[in-house]
């Protein structure tokens, strides 16, 4: 690595050659503000707020674009930068609806926190808000173009990250809208919902459709039983929302929360996660001993799901026909529970609480999804919503009680917890697919080689004497590569590259996802990780097949892995889905 | 695609199109052309550039879109261009158009009910001493005033 030495504002800082001023600046400990700037995200220069002079030269430059040279002296900050600053918010603003008490995004709105910041207390140029129809089409995901201030984020992430192309820069200068092609919506366009547009969106433009009401409704309704799960990755988020450090563990809280809104029982969906391993390790198992169609590829991920069906049909038959965890808890708990519970499977509201605004479309896809006879999740929020419920609750949270989940579908084990990070569900299923294959349970139990938060990830791990070929991917434009690599040996009637292959729509996994609280950067997708696997060191059991719960399930209810009841309940099919409607 | 798609290109068409399909910048030529064989980029004209360049279709929307020179609805019979460059719009270019507006009864941008004509505002035709200028299925007509504008129109069925 070459070094090149520069100055911020007088402070020496020692950066990689190549780097940007931004980035220096970081390194020295000075912020230099920015709207359009993005970490996930190349720099595209459009804001003109993060503008810094460099000693010597007459030419202001874009901090996020422009890369460091060596010796050079950088100012961030004086009064015609200051000037020139205030200057872009206040003309941003001029066209920006002055709506903030009443936008989702108050008080987490990144324009607004820069108006404040920079003491913006009037208007100094008249203002042109264009009003434009907000896109309701979607079960996931409303835009409100009035509000967008064409950073483009929205797009780079669609295009770029995830390579669906639903979003693109359509029209032009004053006119442009990050919107569909063709005039379509966005329920008709190749969206997946996966929600990291909103999660990248610095300011109210597009958002998670709010359910909380029907939360409430169900809860205030005397006649309802109402239920919630709650996914892997939510417990290592919400904290983020009550000033807790990135990553903290908040599981027990978080049951005890709930409780106090209202909910008359409290699961887990780790708990489901570990039936789902239980179907999906088991599947893998039969695919391999019994000539089974390989790779197998995981299903757990709804964008991911619904990508497939879009753009790669082809792959139906690889697909688990294992449900999604959450899918899976809605019906074993408007049976299974039902029944032990004594109680009408119609008066249970089953509410899930996801990291994922994907989710929203997931419960309503199909009629799979009411296995039981009703629809088995009735609604599915947020990590997002469910902190804004907490507040409005007036929940002191961070100081909360824990408590545990209810039995007997809310016990789960290390397994189940980390499928909320990317490679997750691959070491999960390889934890319990050794113990079926060989009857032994797996040495050590961790699987580092499927580790880490590369895009595309490949190991081979030695499963007694078997060498199981696994891909693991993330972000969604990532599973081209390994998807061209099965065609290409397809084709060729080669034997396949892999086994198994895992994919999370959002980059790092749900841990990530469209419907957390904001923060897509890698040091917050590293923390949240971490505390999955601290989740997983600290359970006493840490392979889905030694959870009590789990076997009493398969004793008690479903008979076996795979069985024609379990099939009926916990397993799906696909379909291809045209890219536009 | 929901619907198959029935449009057909012309074969010189295809063969421009195979000609460029491994050229960067090929998409903008390709719309050129395609706009200059149907008169408009319709969705489904979009749809099949996409499949051929093998492009997203959000990409070749956002470049049609971009251009003010593709037009995303067909065209009338004769379409009506009134020039709002500098020196047209100084020597009155918009009081020409709303005659066409008021004459024909549609806004820039629509077409007739009836197909006959569509309305557009250029920048420049190119001939600057006619001003204001206008054309009309591509005939020329300069120093236009509004009390012109019925006869010139009446000239085309």
């Amino acid at each position: 690595m070459s070094v090149v030495h520069v100055k911020i504002n007088g402070i020496p800082v020692e950066v990689e050659a190549g780097s940007t001023v931004l980035a220096a600046a970081k390194a020295a400990g000075v912020k230099i503000p920015t709207l359009c700037n993005q970490e996930d995200l190349k720099p595209t220069a459009s804001c003109g707020l993060c503008i810094v002079k460099m000693e010597g030269s007459p030419k202001i430059q874009r901090a996020c674009a422009s890369p460091v040279q060596e010796g050079a002296s950088y100012i961030t900050d004086d009064p015609e930068l200051f000037k020139a600053r205030k200057t872009v918010i206040e003309m941003i603003l001029s066209t920006h609806p002055a709506e903030c008490l009443t936008c989702i995004r108050n008080q987490n709105c990144e324009l607004q926190q820069l108006a404040a910041e920079f003491g913006i207390r009037e208007q100094p140029f008249t203002p042109r808000v264009r009003r434009l129809p907000k896109d309701e089409s979607s079960p996931s995901i409303i835009t409100d173009p009035s509000k967008c201030i064409k950073c483009g984020r929205c797009v780079e992430v669609c295009q770029d990250l995830q390579g669906v192309y639903a979003l693109e820069f359509i029209g032009r200068g004053d006119e442009v809208q990050m919107v569909p092609a063709c005039g379509l919506n966005l329920s008709e366009s190749p969206c997946v919902k996966c929600g990291q547009c909103a999660a990248h969106c610095p300011v109210g433009a597009i958002y998670e459709r709010d359910d909380t009401d029907k939360v409430r409704d169900a809860i205030y309704d005397a006649d309802k039983i109402v239920v919630a799960n709650m996914a892997p990755s939510v417990r290592v988020a919400i904290g983020e929302g009550f000033g807790l450090p990135e990553g903290t563990v908040t599981t027990g809280k978080i049951y005890t929360a709930l409780r106090q809104i209202g909910f008359d029982k409290v699961f887990d969906t780790n708990f489901a996660a570990d039936l789902t391993i239980m179907e999906e390790g088991n599947e893998l198992v039969h695919r391999l001993t019994h000539g089974g169609v390989l790779p197998l590829m995981t299903s757990c991920c709804p964008a991911w799901t619904d990508y497939m069906e879009k753009y790669y049909p082809d792959m139906i038959p690889n697909f688990s026909t294992a449900k999604s965890p959450m899918q899976m808890q809605g019906a074993v708990t408007k049976t299974y529970w039902a029944e032990k519970a004594g109680i009408d499977p119609s008066k249970i509201v089953n509410v899930a609480i996801m990291p994922c605004t994907a989710k929203k479309f997931e419960i309503g896809r199909d009629s799979n999804m009411s296995s039981s006879g009703f629809q088995d999740t009735d609604i599915s929020i947020t990590s997002r919503e469910l902190i804004r419920m907490i507040k409005a609750k007036g929940i002191d949270f961070a100081h909360l009680e824990e408590s545990d989940a209810d039995s007997p579908i809310g016990e789960y084990t290390g397994a189940g917890t980390i499928f909320g990070n990317t490679g997750g569900v691959m070491e999960a299923a390889i934890r319990t697919a050794y113990f079926a294959v060989t009857g032994k349970e797996l040495e050590g139990v961790e699987v580092d080689s499927v580790r880490g938060p590369e895009g595309v990830r490949t190991a081979v791990v030695d499963v007694n004497g078997l060498k199981l070929k696994v891909a693991i991917v993330s972000g969604l434009v990532n599973a081209k590569q390994v998807m061209e690599e099965v065609r290409k040996a397809r084709a060729e009637g080669a034997e396949p590259p892999y086994h198994f292959i895992e994919v999370m729509a959002c980059k790092g996994g749900c841990i990530s996802g469209g419907g957390q609280p904001y923060a897509s950067n890698d040091a917050n997708r590293a923390a949240r990780t971490a505390g999955l696997y601290s989740d997983d060191e600290h359970c006493a059991k840490r392979c889905s097949h030694q959870n009590p719960s789990i076997k009493k399930i398969y004793d008690e209810y479903l008979g076996a892995p795979l069985s024609e009841k379990a099939e009926e309940l916990l397993h799906t099919t696909y379909q291809q889905r045209p890219l536009y409607k | 695609m929901s619907e198959k798609n029935e449009l057909k290109f012309s074969d010189s068409l295809m063969s421009f199109i195979s000609e460029w399909k491994e050229k960067p910048g090929n998409l903008i030529m390709v719309l050129h052309k395609v706009q200059g064989e149907l008169g408009y980029i319709s969705r489904e004209a979009a749809e099949r550039v996409a499949e051929l360049l093998d492009v997203p279709l959000a990409k070749v929307w956002g470049v049609v879109t971009f251009y003010h020179f593709f037009k995303l609805t067909k065209p009338g019979k004769h379409n009506i261009a009134v020039c709002l460059g500098t020196a047209c719009y100084l020597k009155g270019g918009d009081k020409v158009i709303e005659a066409v507006e008021q004459n024909i009864g549609i806004g820039v941008g629509q077409v007739t009910s009836d197909g006959k004509f569509s309305l557009e505002s250029v920048r420049c035709v190119g001939c600057c001493g006619l001003a204001p200028v206008m054309t009309v299925s591509g005939e020329v007509f300069g120093k236009v005033t509004k009390d012109m504008v019925p006869g010139i129109l009446s000239r085309f069925e």
